[in-house]
């Protein structure tokens, strides 16, 4: 009769159990992209005015391991890893693809005015077509594509130090090599 | 010099609340009078400390005083001034600033109202309201500090998520958290009464009304949430199944199973553990909403901007306040002693029945929202869980619990007669058949469980209006007596009525906009009509204009009804600059029979425009209903049993006149 009384108490330990293992072990923002290891969808996009060529499926498969950012001047986020954007590209040492995503053009190129452009070659998705084919789930998203155009790996949201140095450096030396 | 008075405040009131804790728990144990006494002036000192702070944080918000973090992430110079200040708890930091002052104040309100409690009783409750307000001023001035300054000061703010800037939503989170932390009472009534280790009905005389109160707030929280979602999202819907809105549904589940079983402890003096069970979890829910809100561990579209260390505090606040305040139960219960038997069928037989309900449906969307941690931490799948399993596992609980109000207050506690109920339901169970046959007669061919809603409408208002008819023999006495009656009959009989009054409209909302529901989606060009529900929309275009601190693109709608014009409709698509963000301002109108919705979006290059058009039938009854049963709560609320003094007041007209119960 008395155990019945505790019962309470012992789901509760239960639950809280889970929630420090969810707490400390788990991510949720963390979502497998279906796409990882399957070939870029196809594409072809006009560019941001005066940024750069357009961008289509054939420039993703170009033989070497390239990014592709997903990004928009409406984005607040997109702001943070700029900077590592910018400092990746004058390093030469990758090739960066921007996919601009459910912008305005005129705002776009504005925005790339004032900040920078880290990118070879932009994309606009309009009405953020070609962002569902990829899979995108909110801005800012990178891609990490092979050289036959799949998709190895993707970073959802601002690229951190972290992600940079164990999921973006290693492969583009990978490829080097 | 305002941040430095409010921080100064805030460490203020910790320490007074620290001594709020202790010193009275000591005192009510040796029986010490003014150690007991200290409670109150604590409190006093302690609601005037966090008064003080929240009014310097207002202060730093109306003067947009960007040498406040805070101020700089989540204010504007150009916002307008009913968003400045609603942007004061529209952030992390400045709504549990506001928490805190709401749970001052509670505190306060039982330590000046409160003169005719049991000393030892008030000393514990104030001292547990103590315990938990030092909880949250630690967790406030050590991870989420809203007086923080910034240096250099920035000349502008970042700007309030374009999203909240919205009357609807202004108001929510301050119910939202009347409705929690007045949650914080009835838990501290619940303690103090495991502590002293016996309930009486005096206890929950004092119960009721707080969880009247808070249930109260939750409903109206919870509503405009609702109604938030319903307009500003611009899909039409209201409810989400989200792990947020679930994280304020939870509470409000079980502040309506306690608000029931606090009548049986009152006049039965019988289900006592239960009641105080109930009681504690229903504050745990309040709190593990906090969590789930703010600590990153689900994903929603509602959260706060998380940081890890938040987690872990309020994980560990949750375990010592629930595990602790659980596990007291456990010891502590086993000891109480139980009341008065009752048969099955009875009043207090339909309040269990209540009440039984009521605690699974909690636990099925505990379960649903729980859930996809749970098999993230086993298997590492993810998943989401939506509405079709809340919808599968919520409806079958929801629908006999719906037939069974209309039956319960027509029972006599004790031992009941479940055909004599049934007997004086035919009325309900004859309207329940006609407006089946109505809406199979008049409206588009819907799904079962539509003909099934609206019967349980018409029986639960029909059902409901039989019962207070009973009550002051309409029609079987003249009018004039029964107006006596009428006058003379507590007001939480009155309030019942219309608390159950408001769920069958609620109801009647809910099924009707759900099956009868016509929508068209679809590009228009200016001069173009469609027809939805037997409304004519004409197209007239849409134009670029600017507002205070966004641009927005206007549509134009004009709606015809046989040929005659019903109303102009105005949808806005709007894009904020500080933060930069598009939001969505549907255009309805609403009408009691239906809501006309209309949505206006990108142009597709080639004069035409996104559009999307919705006809919903009764839809505004979700809100009417809400309103309604808040209505209710509140006059049940104001009966004058509850009264301050009503003790002392109290003429020689016996109380006992009037054998009938309350909501």
């Amino acid at each position: 009769m008395r155990l019945g009384f505790l019962a309470p108490v012992l789901t509760f330990a239960v639950i809280a159990a889970v929630m420090a293992y969810a707490l400390f072990f788990l991510n949720p923002k963390e979502i497998p992209s279906e796409l990882v290891s399957k070939p870029a969808p196809e594409f072809k996009l006009d560019p941001v005015p005066d940024y750069g060529p357009g961008l289509e499926t054939a420039h993703v498969k170009g033989g070497k391991i390239t990014l592709l950012n997903v990004f928009a001047s409406w984005c607040v986020a997109c702001m943070v890893e700029h900077p590592t954007l910018m400092e990746l590209s004058k390093g030469g040492k990758v090739e960066i693809f921007g996919l601009n995503y459910k912008d305005k053009p005129d705002a776009a190129a504005k925005w790339l005015g004032k900040h920078g452009d880290p990118y070879s070659r932009t994309g606009m998705d309009l009405n953020g077509r070609v962002g569902i084919n990829f899979g995108v789930y909110g801005v800012p998203e990178t891609f990490i594509m092979g050289p036959d155009g799949t998709i190895i790996d993707k970073i959802i949201g601002p690229i951190t130090e972290k992600d940079l140095k164990t999921r973006i450096l290693p492969r583009i030396q990978g490829s080097d090599s | 010099m305002t941040a430095e008075i409010g921080q100064f405040s805030l460490v203020l009131a910790l320490f007074v609340a620290l001594l709020q804790g202790i010193v009275p728990l000591v005192g009510a144990y040796r029986q010490n009078a003014s150690l007991m006494n200290f409670a109150s002036s604590a409190s006093l000192v302690q609601f005037l400390a966090t008064t003080v702070a929240f009014i310097a944080l207002t202060v730093a918000y109306v003067s947009s005083d960007f040498s406040v973090l805070n101020v700089v992430k989540n204010s504007h110079s150009l916002k307008p001034m009913l968003y400045k200040i609603s942007g004061v708890w529209g952030n992390h930091e400045g709504s549990l600033l506001l928490w805190v002052w709401i749970l001052a104040l509670f505190g306060f309100a039982v330590a000046a109202f409160g003169r005719n409690l049991p000393g030892s009783l008030k000393a514990r409750v104030l001292a547990i309201q103590g315990l938990i307000g030092v909880g949250f001023l630690l967790f406030v001035l050590f991870t989420s500090n809203p007086f923080e300054r910034i240096d250099p000061a920035p000349f502008d703010g970042k700007g309030l998520n374009p999203l909240l800037q919205d009357p609807g939503l202004a108001f929510h989170p301050p119910f939202l958290y009347l409705g929690y932390v007045g949650l914080s009472i009835t838990f501290s009534f619940a303690i103090a009464a495991l502590i002293e280790g016996k309930v009486d009905p005096a206890w929950a005389r004092w119960v009721r009304p707080w969880t009247l109160a808070a249930w109260g707030f939750l409903t109206i929280g919870i509503a405009l949430g609702s109604w938030w979602a319903y307009y500003e999202l611009g899909w039409g819907g209201w409810w989400f199944w989200d792990p947020v809105e679930n994280a304020s549904f939870m509470p409000w589940l079980v502040a309506t199973a306690l608000l029931h079983s606090a009548i049986v402890v009152e006049k039965r003096d019988t289900l006592k553990n239960w009641t105080i069970l109930l009681a504690i979890i229903a504050f745990s829910f309040s709190l593990l909403g906090t969590f789930l809100v703010r600590s990153g561990v689900l994903n929603s579209v509602h959260a706060f901007a998380t940081d890890p260390a938040r987690g872990v505090f309020i994980l560990g606040f949750l375990i010592v306040v629930i595990g602790g305040s659980l596990l007291l139960y456990g010891l502590r219960a086993p000891a109480m002693k139980g009341g008065g038997l009752f048969a099955p069928i009875s009043r207090e037989g339909a309040l269990v029945l209540n009440n039984l309900l009521l605690s699974t449906a909690t636990a099925t969307v505990l379960l649903g929202t729980l859930y996809p941690i749970f098999l993230d931490a086993v298997s590492g799948a993810k998943v989401s869980v939506g509405p079709p399993f809340f919808n599968s596992t919520f409806l079958p609980l929801a629908i006999p619990l719906v037939i069974a109000i209309a039956v319960g207050p027509l029972l006599p506690w004790k031992r009941g007669d479940l055909k004599g109920a049934l007997s004086r339901l035919k009325l309900a169970a004859f309207s329940a058949l006609v407006i089946m046959g109505i809406s199979w007669w008049l409206a588009e061919e819907a799904p079962i469980l539509a003909y099934a809603g609206m019967a349980l409408f018409a029986w639960l208002l029909v059902g409901s209006l039989v019962e207070w008819a009973d009550r002051i023999k309409l029609f079987r006495i003249p009018l004039a007596k029964s107006w006596s009656r009428l006058k003379n009959l507590p007001r939480s009989a009155h309030g019942m009525t219309l608390a159950h009054i408001g769920v069958a409209m609620v109801v009647l909302g809910i099924t009707a906009s759900e099956a009868w529901q016509s929508e068209r989606l679809g590009v228009m060009r200016p001069g173009e009509s469609v027809t939805v529900g037997g409304y004519e929309f004409r197209f007239d275009g849409a134009e670029e204009l600017k507002g205070p601190n966004y641009d927005y693109l206007q549509g134009s709608f004009t709606v015809f009804k046989d040929g005659d014009e019903v109303v102009q409709l105005t949808p806005e698509q709007r894009v904020y600059t500080t933060p930069p963000m598009e939001t969505t301002e549907a255009a309805i109108w609403p009408m009691l029979s239906a809501d006309l919705y209309a949505v206006v979006g990108e142009e597709d290059g080639k004069g035409g425009f996104a559009t999307r058009i919705y006809h919903k039938p009764f839809i505004s009854w979700i809100w009417i209903g809400s309103i309604v049963m808040f209505i209710g709560g509140a006059f049940s609320l104001s009966d004058r049993r509850f009264r301050v003094g009503a003790a002392r007041k109290k003429k020689a007209m016996p109380v006992a006149q009037s054998p009938v119960a309350g909501v």
